[in-house]
């Protein structure tokens, strides 16, 4: 590409990281460091049960005898995780019980990121719990979602409220055993959302977690379970982002969706954390178990993401298609930009007769970014009927970055259909002058061509977060055009 | 209108147009014709803003300015439009979002109120009418899966919804079949007003059967050989370009 469009492109994608600031907060915290002590300590701040402090420690004493995985794409230097503070909270006391008794400066930082946690400047129509560093500091519309007799609060208070829920669920779909960050996660996850929609109930309005790193050397560690029992259904859009540092700050969380009979769950990812400077100093580490289990007949699990933060990328949001006739999607953008990596993509693991599986991936490569896409679609015996289709796309944008793809296909049931289509295509000089011939700038003719590489999947999103994605995938790729 | 002085181009280091003049005037049509890789295409691009070519010598003026220290959306916004020889295809965009966004923004630099959605919409359909193509066309990705002869047709449209100043046509009518070189005749004749210009890049004359230029300009070895009206163009067709290349070869500027 010339020299001007090069430098265009640079231009547009060394745009400020516009969500980087830090809020000044009182924190309460745990010294540096993982053992025992920290653990039993964590879990008493929490007041949490006996059965859970159990469970904490057998996931910590099984994580001790594992490795960091080492088959990804990525690299970075040894993480320290005995520099890691696993708990910070801002120091307000005891649970607010309503909004009124949140710090303002809590309220001030999510007004700022354009989450209004006042339900009456709330956006219509999405319920919040808002998650900063270790707690969650506030949800919104519970008493409206408990009319329906659906629970949407945090982590925490599901614990102490509903732990029968909690025992049951806990760990059935990712099990604290499953990888090393799943493992670290049980030992020290802290907050993160709960839902649970009974049976037969449609969740009227969208549910959403933002989840805020604030406090300087500590990690999130978020679990979120949803559970949606016989014929319910329900959309879950998480979002998230986190001051600019010169530091790398670990986040490692787990997702666990259970979806009984008929029952319909949509997960929509947007996540933007801190992805480091144009030279890759400082960012999230994003190393996150995302799996769902399509427990029940005719039951479906959507994941949508849309990925254009954090420094490294480490993902693979699954289902388990174990009811027959049940549908696993999963739809993903990832961007990387300067030094950025992503390794992500899913497993489709179909188990159960005419079950039934999509993958659409888009990977945009920018400056010295690399993006893979890793996938795995098996096919277990007994599968009868059970189909598969992949379709993983590669938008280069400039000539130092890169793109790869690591499709893994497992038949072992001959009557399976598997399908897999894979591009790989550059944003042609040829393109965009094109557009701008036409009275477009180079910045709208490079959004115009990226949203159109994009639109199968943003038409996943919600209608807001649509918007938004494309917003976000604009900001992302200023100056990334060369 | 415009105004091309003494116009050397370069690529690498290949001296493609070597001593161009020309003045094209408001309301007049010019066809630029010539053998192949005598520069015609260079020329349109070149007006057009299109990266990769090196000016070496000479000027240009449009309308009193600069042409060539224009951006190409400059350009655009400044009523020059380029119909594309080979016009790009551009995945998941439709035809209406690339149509409005093109419309829109140009109306936004010339301090004009953008259009909504319903004007919009009534405006391109009759245009789509006029130029005897299916609505289903909008709703298309742009260029993706489209004939030779459809992609042609969607420069006509573009071209009738952007209503430029000056439009260049580069070798438009090339691959067409008759009924589709009239769908370009006519998108031409249809917007042809005193206030417009056109510039129709052609190695063939039968779409000057259809559009009667006011100029004809033969183009060889990088300079303009010899300029006539409409009579050239069918000269041409009768004799071809040899009797006029060799005469192009030895001519001698001074």
């Amino acid at each position: 590409m010339t020299d001007t469009m090069h430098g265009e492109l640079e231009k547009r994608l060394s745009e400020a990281y516009p969500l980087g600031f830090v809020t000044e907060i009182e924190q309460e915290t745990v010294p540096p460091g993982l053992n025992e002590d920290i653990i039993r300590l964590i879990s008493a701040k929490k007041n949490e049960p006996a059965f859970l402090l159990e469970w904490r420690l057998a996931a910590f004493r099984h994580w001790l005898t594992l490795r960091e995985p080492g088959w990804a794409s990525v690299h970075h230097p040894p993480i320290d995780y005995q520099a890691i503070r696993y708990y910070a909270a801002p120091k307000t006391g005891a649970r607010p019980k309503d909004l009124s008794e949140v710090d303002p400066a809590l309220l001030a930082t999510y007004e700022k990121l354009g989450i209004p946690l006042q339900e009456r400047a709330a956006l219509a129509g999405v319920a919040v719990d808002a998650v900063f560093d270790s707690v969650s500091v506030a949800t919104t519309f519970k008493d409206k979602l408990a009319s329906l007799g659906i629970i949407f609060c945090s982590f925490s208070e599901a614990v102490r409220e509903h732990p029968e829920l909690v025992q049951r669920y806990l760990g059935s779909v990712v099990p604290p055993t499953d990888n090393f960050f799943a493992a670290l996660n049980a030992a020290v996850f802290t907050d993160g959302s709960f839902v649970y929609v009974p049976k037969g109930v449609r969740c009227p309005m969208e549910l959403s977690t933002y989840f805020r790193i604030n406090a300087r050397s500590t990690g999130q560690f978020e679990r979120t379970l949803i559970i949606a029992d016989e014929g319910a259904s329900v959309s879950y859009l998480e979002g998230c982002s986190a001051p600019m540092r010169d530091e790398n700050q670990l986040h490692a969380a787990v997702v666990e969706l259970v979806a009984e009979r008929d029952a319909r769950i949509k997960y929509s990812t947007v996540q933007n954390w801190y992805p480091g400077d144009a030279e890759g100093r400082g960012g999230i580490y994003n190393f996150v178990t995302k799996r769902g289990d399509c427990r029940g007949a005719r039951s479906h699990i959507s994941w949508t993401q849309v990925e254009t933060g954090s420094a490294i990328t480490w993902k693979y949001p699954s289902c388990i298609l174990r009811g027959d006739d049940s549908v696993g999607e999963f739809y993903s953008v990832a961007l990387t930009n300067h030094r950025q990596q992503a390794d992500t993509g899913t497993k489709m693991i179909h188990i159960g007769r005419n079950t039934r599986s999509t993958i659409v991936s888009k990977g945009i490569s920018a400056g010295h970014g690399s993006n893979a896409y890793r996938g795995l679609v098996k096919v277990l015996p007994g599968a009868l009927g059970a189909r598969n289709y992949t379709q993983c796309d590669s938008l280069l944008m400039s000539a130092t970055c890169a793109a790869h793809t690591f499709p893994t296909i497992e038949v072992r049931e001959p009557g399976a259909t598997v399908e897999h289509e894979a591009t790989t295509s550059r944003i042609g000089e040829d393109q965009l002058f094109y557009l701008r011939s036409r009275g477009l700038t180079a910045e709208d003719a490079v959004n115009l061509i990226v949203n159109g590489f994009c639109k199968e999947v943003f038409k996943e999103l919600p209608m807001e977060f649509a918007v938004e994605a494309q917003k976000l995938l604009a900001v992302s790729l200023e100056g990334a055009i060369g | 209108m415009l105004n091309i002085e003494n116009l050397h181009v370069s690529v690498g280091d290949k001296p493609i147009l070597r001593g161009i003049d020309l003045v094209v005037g408001a309301g007049e049509v010019h066809a630029i014709m010539g053998p192949n890789g005598s520069g015609k295409s260079t020329l349109a691009n070149v007006l057009a803003g299109r990266e990769g070519y090196t000016v070496t010598a000479g000027r240009v003026t449009y309308l009193g300015r600069d042409l060539l220290s224009m951006t190409p959306e400059e350009r655009a916004w400044a009523g020059i439009f380029l119909a594309f020889q080979y016009p790009l295809e551009i995945p998941g965009v439709s035809n209406v979002q690339l149509l409005r966004t093109a419309l829109n923004g140009i109306r936004r630099q010339r301090g004009e109120s953008e259009l909504d959605t319903m004007d919009f919409l009534d405006s391109v359909k009759a245009k789509l009418a006029a130029l005897g193509m299916d609505e289903s066309f909008l709703y298309r990705a742009v260029n993706v899966g489209f004939s030779g002869g459809e992609k042609k047709r969607n420069e006509m449209l573009q071209m009738a919804v952007l209503e430029p100043r000056l439009a260049i046509l580069d070798e438009t009518d090339s691959g067409l079949d008759i009924d589709a070189l009239k769908v370009v005749a006519n998108g031409v004749n249809a917007l042809k007003s005193p206030e417009r210009a056109f510039i129709l890049v052609t190695h063939y004359q039968r779409l000057l059967d259809y559009v009667v230029p006011d100029h004809v300009h033969v183009l060889a070895g990088g300079r303009i050989v010899r300029s006539g009206d409409a009579t050239l163009a069918r000269e041409l067709e009768a004799r071809g370009y040899g009797w006029l290349v060799p005469e192009a070869a030895n001519e001698v500027r001074p």
